[in-house]
C-alpha cells in the first residue's frame, strides 16, 4: 500500500512540475511575442548562484572534514606521500577556485543584452602559449617531485631490516616473521596441502624459526621489509596511517618497505582515542568478504618488541615436528620424493 | 526495406533530387522507418532511447547499492518484495551488492557513455554537419545498433542466473574473474559479461569504422577538414581510439575466456584454494590489466571527447562568439588522442609491475594535463566578453566546464604514482572519476539533447523543466561526490559492502546517508528530464528551422527531417563555422557556413 501511494505521490509531484512548467514557459513566449526581448538575465543569475554556492559549499566542506582526515603519517614514507599530497592540495586548489570563480563570474557578467555584441576574439597565439607554458612547468615541478619519492620508496629495503612476509587469501591475512635468522624460508607452490596451506619447504632450514603471528607488532623507528603475495586471487596490503599499499598478487611476488615513526601508544594521545589501532586492509575487490578483510597492527617500542618477539614459538617447532614425530615414515616417504624432484628440476 | 544505399555523393545527388526528394515517396513500413531503418536520424535516436533505458537501469542499481551504504544496519522489505533474489532478511546480500557495483560501471561506462553518447551524436551530427546523405555504409551503421542492443539483451539476461550476474568489479581483474570458486558472480554471469562485452566491440567497431569514414571521405563540397565543426573533429578522433582501441580488449576477453573454459594460464599462476594447489603455472594477473586498461584508459577519452566537442561547439554558439582557439582545440584533441594511449599503466602503479614503469606513466599521465587545461582555458576564454545566452544546452555546458575542472585537478593527484600509493582504489578514485568522466559526460550529453532536440524532433524542449533538471543534477551531483574526496582521504576502500567492520573507516555514518539520500533525489530528478523529453517529442513548442542561430549545416536541412538530409543539392560550404559576431556593424550576429565570403573577409587573413 504504501508503495503505491508513494508511486503515486511521484507521479503527482511530476504532474505538477509538468504544469508549472509549461505555464512558465509559456509566460516567457507571449512576453517575446509583445516584442519585448527573451532576457537571459534571470537565467544567468540562477546558473552563476548554484556554481558560487557550490564553490562555497566545496570549500567550506574543506573545513570541516579536515579533522576527519588520517592522522600525521606513522612512517617515514608516509611523511613524503603527505607532504606531496599537501603541496599537490594547494596547487590545484588555487587553480580550483580561480578557474570556477571565473566560469560563473562570465556567466553572470556577460549574459545577453540586445544592445551588446559579443567581442570577436578567435585566436591569439601569445594566450595559448602561455597556457601551455605554465601548466607544463608546474606540472614538472610535481613529476620530478613525484618520481624523485617514488624511487626512494621502492629502494631496496635496507639490511637492518625486519623481515615479514604478508599473504592474502579470501577474507584473511596470514604474517609470517623471518624469526632470528632473519630469513623466511622458502615456499614452494607444489608443496601445498592442507597442512601447509603456504607450502612452506620445511626441508630449508632457514624455515624452522620462522613464526606465524595473529597482529602485525612492529618496533619504531626500524625498518621493515614485507614480501606480500596472495593464494587465490588479487589482493591490496594496504596500510592506510602508513600511507602505503602494495597489490598482493598470486603468482607475482611485490614487496614494500618502510619505517614507521609514531607508536600505537603516541598515536592514541595524538588521535585522543585511547582505543586507536592501526589495520592492516584489503583494497583490491577480492569477493563477498572483501570489506572485512583486515589484520591490526600494532607498533612499540624495541624493548617492547623484543620481549614480544622472543616469546613467538617457531612454527615447524610447534606444529610441523610434533606431527613428523607421530608419522616418521610418512615424511621419510615424503622428503624421499621432494628429494627426487629437486634433483630432477636441477 | 529501403534499398538504395547512398555511398557516392555525385550520384547520390542525382538520385536524391529525383528519387528520394520528400522523403516520403517511396512507401516505408513501420518496421523499416523506425525498427530497421538505416537512416542516421533514426539510428541516432534508437541509440539515445536505448541509452536512456540503460541509465535507468545502471542508476537504479546505484541507488539500491547507496541504500546498502546509507543504511547498513536497517531492514527493507519493501525492497525485498520486489528484489528478492537480491535480499536476505530485508538487507541486500554482500553477493549481490558486488554484482550491483559491477554492472553499473558496465552499463554506465559502455552502454550509456560509449555506445550511447557517440552512438546518438555521432549518428545525428556526424553527416549532418558535414553535409552529407547518410552514414557511408547505412547498414553497417545499422548493425552497429543491433550488436549494441544484443550485446545489451546478453547483459541484462545475466541480472537473471541464479548465480548472478558478473561480480568482480567492471574492471573484471582475474584470477577473481576466472575462477567461479572464488565468487559465484564469476559462474555463468562472469561468461555472459564476456560474450556481452565481445557483441558490443563488433558494435563499437562497425561504428567506428563507419564514423571514421564519413568524416574522411563524404564531406560536402567546401567542407575541408579545418572548417569542421569541433563536434565532429571530437567525434572523429573518438572513433579512432575506439577502433584502435576496442580489438585489445577482445583479444583480453578472449584469453580470458581461454582460461576459464581451456585450461590455459595466461593470467593464471601458483593459484592456492582450500589447501589445494590448482594446476595453473606460469600466467599473470598483471598481464590482464596491462590488455584491459590498453582499452580501459583510452576508454575514458572515448567518454569524454564527445561532450567536449559537443560543448566547445554550444559555448561558441550561445555565447555567440567564436571558440576561442580553434585549431588549438583540435590539436588539444590530437594530443588526449595520442597521449592516451601511452598512460594506461597509472591505473597499475601499485599493481606489482616494475615501480620503474611507475615513474615512465607518471610522466606521460601528468603531461596529459597540458591538452586538457587548454582546453578549460580557451573555454573560459570562449565566454569571456561574450553575448551570453543563458539556455538549457549552455547551462549544461558551464556544468560540464565546472566538473570537468573539479574532477580533471583531482586527476593531478591521482596521476602521481607517489600520491597514488595513498589514494589507490579509495573512495577519492570514485570522486574523482565520477565527476571527471561520469558526471561530466552526462553533462555533455544532456547538454546535446537540450541543444539538438529540435535538430531531432522539431521542437523545443520545455526549459523550465531543463532548469530544474540542472539545479537538481548540478547541486546533486556535487553533494554526492564532492565530500567523497574527504572519505577517500581518510584511507576508507572502495567497493567495501560495509564500512562498520574495520573501525577506521566508520567515522561516517551521517554523511554516508546524507549521500544515499542526495543520489536518490538526483535520480528521480532525472524523471523530470524524461518527462521532459517525452513530452516534448509531442507537445513541445514547434522549433524554428534555426532555433538557436547556429552557423553549422545541420540548421540548414529541413527541421522535419528528410531521408538524405536535404533537398535538392548539398549545400556547399564556404567558411569556418565560428563565425559568430565577426561583423560589429551587422544586426545579426551569426554568419551561416553556407554564406560565401565577402571580398572583405577574403582579405582577412583569419579564418575562413
Amino acid at each position: 500500500m504504501s508503495i503505491i501511494l508513494g508511486l503515486l505521490t511521484l507521479v503527482l509531484l511530476y504532474i505538477v512540475i509538468v504544469q508549472i512548467s509549461k505555464a512558465s514557459d509559456l509566460i516567457k513566449s507571449l512576453r517575446s511575442g509583445d516584442g519585448q526581448e527573451e532576457s537571459f538575465g534571470n537565467g544567468a543569475l540562477f546558473t552563476s548562484v548554484i556554481g558560487f554556492g557550490v564553490l562555497i559549499y566545496s570549500l567550506v566542506t574543506c573545513y570541516i572534514y579536515a579533522p576527519t582526515l588520517l592522522p600525521k603519517p606513522a612512517s617515514e614514507q608516509g611523511e613524503w606521500i603527505n607532504n606531496l599530497l599537501n603541496v599537490t592540495f594547494v596547487l590545484t586548489g588555487i587553480v580550483f577556485v580561480i578557474t570556477q570563480a571565473l566560469l560563473f563570474w562570465f556567466v553572470y557578467k556577460y549574459h545577453y543584452r540586445k544592445d551588446r555584441k559579443a567581442y570577436f576574439f578567435a585566436d591569439n597565439n601569445k594566450l595559448e602559449v602561455a597556457w601551455t607554458i605554465v601548466p607544463a612547468i608546474v606540472l614538472t615541478f610535481l613529476i620530478g617531485f613525484g618520481i624523485q619519492k617514488w624511487f626512494k620508496i621502492f629502494s631496496p629495503a635496507p639490511k637492518d631490516a625486519i623481515l615479514i612476509e604478508a599473504t592474502g587469501k579470501q577474507y584473511a591475512w596470514s604474517i609470517r616473521y623471518a624469526g632470528t635468522d632473519h630469513t623466511l624460508g622458502k615456499r614452494d607452490f607444489t608443496l601445498v596441502n592442507p597442512d601447509n596451506e603456504l607450502g612452506i619447504n620445511w626441508d630449508d632450514a632457514s624455515s624452522h624459526d620462522d613464526f606465524m603471528a595473529d597482529e602485525i607488532v612492529l618496533p619504531v623507528n626500524t625498518p621493515v621489509s614485507i614480501n606480500i603475495g596472495a593464494l587465490d586471487v588479487i589482493h591490496n596490503f594496504w596500510l592506510p596511517h602508513f600511507r602505503l599499499m602494495m597489490s598482493a598478487v598470486p603468482g607475482v611476488p611485490t614487496h614494500l618497505w618502510f619505517r614507521p615513526t609514531v607508536t600505537t601508544e603516541e598515536m592514541r594521545k595524538e588521535t585522543k582515542n585511547p582505543n586507536f589501532e592501526y589495520v592492516l586492509a584489503c583494497n583490491k575487490l577480492c569477493g563477498s568478504g572483501h570489506y572485512n578483510m583486515k589484520k591490526k597492527v600494532r607498533v612499540v617500542t624495541q624493548e617492547e618488541f623484543d620481549k614480544w618477539f622472543s616469546e613467538q614459538k617457531s612454527y615447524y617447532a610447534t606444529v610441523v615436528l610434533p606431527a613428523k614425530a607421530g608419522d616418521p615414515s610418512k615424511n621419510e616417504m615424503e622428503a624421499k620424493v621432494e628429494n627426487v624432484k629437486a634433483g630432477a628440476s636441477k | 526495406m529501403q534499398t538504395t544505399t547512398v555511398t557516392n555523393p555525385h550520384v547520390d545527388e542525382h538520385v536524391h533530387s529525383q528519387g528520394h526528394g520528400g522523403g516520403h515517396h517511396h512507401t516505408e513500413t513501420f518496421i523499416s522507418k523506425y525498427i530497421f531503418s538505416l537512416d542516421h536520424k533514426t539510428i541516432g535516436k534508437q541509440f539515445l532511447t536505448l541509452g536512456m533505458l540503460w541509465a535507468i537501469v545502471g542508476g537504479g542499481m546505484s541507488v539500491l547499492f547507496r541504500v546498502q551504504l546509507g543504511w547498513p544496519d536497517e531492514t527493507f522489505p519493501l525492497l525485498e518484495r520486489v528484489f528478492s533474489s537480491w535480499f536476505t532478511d530485508g538487507k541486500l546480500n554482500p553477493e549481490a551488492y558486488y554484482a550491483l557495483i559491477t554492472m553499473h560501471g558496465t552499463i554506465m561506462v559502455f552502454f550509456v557513455l560509449t555506445a550511447s553518447l557517440s552512438g546518438t551524436f555521432a549518428n545525428v551530427l556526424i553527416p549532418l554537419q558535414i553535409g552529407a546523405r547518410d552514414m557511408a555504409s547505412p547498414l553497417m551503421n545499422a548493425l552497429s545498433f543491433w550488436f549494441f542492443f544484443l550485446a545489451g539483451i546478453v547483459m541484462f539476461a545475466s541480472l537473471f542466473l541464479p548465480t548472478g550476474a558478473a561480480s568482480a568489479g567492471w574492471t573484471i581483474y582475474p584470477p577473481l574473474s576466472a575462477l567461479p570458486q572464488t565468487s559465484p558472480g564469476s559462474g555463468n554471469g562472469m561468461t555472459f559479461w564476456l560474450i556481452a562485452m565481445v557483441l558490443f566491440v563488433v558494435s563499437t567497431l562497425l561504428g567506428g569504422l563507419n564514423y571514421i569514414s564519413t568524416v574522411l571521405n563524404m564531406r560536402t563540397k567546401g567542407m575541408t577538414m579545418f572548417r569542421m565543426p569541433l563536434t565532429v573533429w571530437a567525434l572523429f578522433f573518438t572513433a579512432i581510439i575506439g577502433v584502435l582501441s576496442f580489438p585489445v580488449l577482445v583479444s583480453c576477453v578472449v584469453l580470458l575466456i581461454f582460461d576459464r573454459g581451456l585450461g590455459t594460464s595466461f593470467y593464471l599462476s601458483n593459484i592456492v584454494i582450500g589447501g589445494k594447489a590448482l594446476p595453473y603455472a606460469g600466467g599473470s594477473p598483471i598481464l590482464f590489466q596491462h590488455l584491459f586498461w590498453f582499452l580501459g584508459h583510452p576508454e575514458v577519452y572515448i567518454i569524454i571527447l564527445p561532450a567536449m566537442g559537443m560543448v566547445s561547439e554550444i559555448l561558441a554558439v550561445h555565447s555567440r562568439k567564436p571558440i576561442f582557439g580553434y585549431k588549438a582545440m583540435i590539436f588539444s584533441i590530437l594530443g588526449i588522442t595520442v597521449l592516451g594511449f601511452i598512460v594506461w599503466a597509472h591505473h597499475m602503479y601499485l599493481s606489482g609491475m616494475n615501480p620503474f614503469l611507475g615513474s615512465v606513466f607518471t610522466l606521460f599521465t601528468l603531461l596529459i594535463a597540458i591538452p586538457s587545461a587548454v582546453k578549460v582555458f580557451n573555454w573560459l576564454t570562449t565566454l569571456w566578453r561574450g553575448n551570453i545566452k543563458i539556455t538549457p544546452p549552455s547551462m549544461f555546458a558551464v556544468g560540464f566546464i565546472s566538473m570537468f575542472i573539479s574532477g580533471g585537478l583531482t586527476g593531478i593527484w591521482l596521476g602521481n604514482s607517489t600520491i597514488d600509493i595513498q589514494l589507490h582504489d579509495t573512495y577519492f578514485v570514485v570522486a574523482h572519476f565520477h565527476i571527471v568522466m561520469g558526471i561530466a559526460a552526462f553533462f555533455g550529453m544532456f547538454a546535446g539533447v537540450y541543444h539538438w532536440f529540435p535538430r531531432m524532433f522539431g521542437r523545443m524542449m520545455n526549459e523550465t523543466m531543463a532548469y530544474i533538471h540542472f539545479a537538481i543534477t548540478f547541486i546533486g551531483s556535487y553533494l554526492i561526490f564532492w565530500p567523497m574526496h574527504f572519505i577517500g582521504l581518510s584511507g576508507v576502500p572502495r567497493r567495501y559492502y560495509s564500512f562498520n567492520e574495520i573501525e577506521a573507516f566508520a567515522q561516517y555514518g551521517d554523511l554516508n546517508k546524507l549521500i544515499s539520500v542526495v543520489s536518490i533525489i538526483v535520480f528521480l530528478g532525472q524523471f523530470v528530464f524524461l518527462v521532459n523529453f517525452v513530452w516534448s517529442i509531442y507537445r513541445g513548442k514547434k522549433a524554428s528551422q534555426n532555433p538557436w542561430q547556429a552557423n553549422t549545416l545541420e540548421w540548414t536541412s529541413p527541421i522535419e527531417g528528410i531521408h538524405g538530409n536535404w533537398d535538392g543539392e548539398l549545400p556547399t560550404v564556404h567558411r569556418w563555422p565560428y563565425d559568430y559576431s565577426r561583423n560589429p556593424d551587422s544586426d545579426v550576429d551569426f554568419i551561416p557556413q553556407t554564406v560565401p565570403l565577402t571580398e572583405e573577409e577574403k582579405k582577412d587573413k583569419i579564418h575562413h
